[in-house]
């Protein structure tokens, strides 16, 4: 049942996520978090990270790691081909269909209108996963409550993205660095 | 006679795009658009198996239909040169290091998370990934603020309320959107068709 379950689940991250990369993080949040509950906040947080620093597609990691977390290899095996399913159909499809009539207007039209929501839910999505980098997993937010250490490694980071060319891997080891930094310090004073 | 040597050629190009889309997807960090390039480099300029012009249509082929780019430019040229078992085996080839690198990583994770560095490190790192998706959305948002088509600017603040803080499963906001799409494209066919 639990991979009947993890496959429906990544199928639909297959099947819905346009745009490539982190427009499935809003999908996979919905599913593996809210949903299902498999992964809490922080866990998928971490999850993000360690597909940001490591080769691999996103949905692609998540559907491996959720599903070895879950119900183990033929978990993660199973997920995966949920995952990447969709794709080989689609995909198959539309370039049997290309090279047939080469033409992709139609198709082209509709992601034109998709880009932007995809934007939007990839920041909806951006948002949580700053809310519980500030927060933690506190239901409100309130001034108090604020990890101070995180708001300057995050702005420090943005600073860094925008201002020089460093590779966000690199910044995100650093913003890592930072913070083990931060502790040590506190620890010690 | 020639069916054989035909067979044995068809062999070696399949190990060929196995042992491609493997290393590719082993060592390319910085997600799908990267990747496809890489493709691009690898099997038209290098291999010379795909011409330009078309290269660039199975790229746009594989960046407008859903799931991961890497995946789905793996399938449009493994698909293109040899069917269906080229497909499979670049899908194989491509989602193997990624399947090997992060079981072995989640194994260390369990492992690890509690170690007080690693724990916060991880801490850090997601103040990281937060300000690497922002700078991800404003370089994919300010082109369409930009552009300024009204339409596209209320499925962006349409999208992000419903996201955000209306919470509505993702899924229907990309049916939506995309039906939306569907109908603008074709009206806009019609008009230009007459």
């Amino acid at each position: 049942m639990i991979y009947l379950q993890l496959f429906l689940s990544f199928l639909q991250i297959g099947m819905f996520s346009f745009g490539g990369g982190y427009a499935a993080m809003p999908l996979i949040q919905g599913q593996v978090v809210t949903t299902h509950g498999w992964l809490t906040m922080s866990e998928f947080t971490d999850l993000i990270t360690i597909s940001q620093i490591t080769p691999g597609p996103i949905a692609v990691n998540s559907a491996t790691f959720v599903g070895l977390k879950i119900a183990g290899i033929p978990g993660a095996v199973v997920a995966t081909v949920g995952c990447i399913l969709p794709s080989c159909i689609i995909v198959t499809i539309l370039a049997r269909l290309y090279l047939k009539y080469r033409n992709l207007d139609l198709l082209q039209g509709v992601l034109k209108s998709l880009r932007p929501a995809v934007v939007a839910m990839i920041a909806s999505a951006g948002i949580l996963i700053l809310k519980n980098a500030f927060w933690g997993s506190a239901e409100s937010i309130s001034l108090t409550g604020t990890e101070w250490s995180m708001v300057l490694i995050f702005g420090i980071c943005v600073l860094l993205l925008r201002k020089t060319k460093l590779n966000p891997i690199w910044v995100m080891v650093l913003a890592g660095v930072m913070k083990v930094g931060i502790s040590a310090m506190t620890n010690v004073l | 006679m020639e069916s054989r040597e035909e067979k044995e050629s068809q062999g070696k190009i399949l190990w060929k795009i196995f042992l491609s889309t493997l290393y590719l997807s082993a060592f390319t960090f910085g997600g799908g658009y990267v990747i496809v390039t890489l493709m691009k480099k690898k099997f038209v300029d290098e291999y010379h198996w795909i011409g330009e012009d078309e290269m660039l249509d199975l790229v746009a082929i594989a960046q407008s239909s859903p799931g991961a780019i890497a995946v789905n430019g793996a399938i449009v040229v493994g698909y293109k040169l040899l069917g269906i078992p080229g497909a499979l085996v670049a899908i194989l080839g491509t989602i193997l290091p990624p399947f090997v690198i992060i079981a072995a990583i989640s194994v260390c994770y369990n492992v690890f998370r509690s170690n007080f560095f690693v724990a916060q490190m991880l801490s850090g790192m997601q103040a990281g990934v937060g300000a690497v998706i922002a700078s991800v959305t404003y370089d994919m948002g300010a082109p369409i603020v930009k552009e300024k088509d009204p339409m596209s600017l209320v499925i962006m603040l349409g999208a992000f309320l419903a996201a955000c803080i209306l919470e509505i499963n993702v899924v229907y906001i990309v049916i939506v959107c995309g039906l939306i799409g569907l109908v603008r494209t074709l009206l806009s066919k019609r008009r230009s068709g007459k």
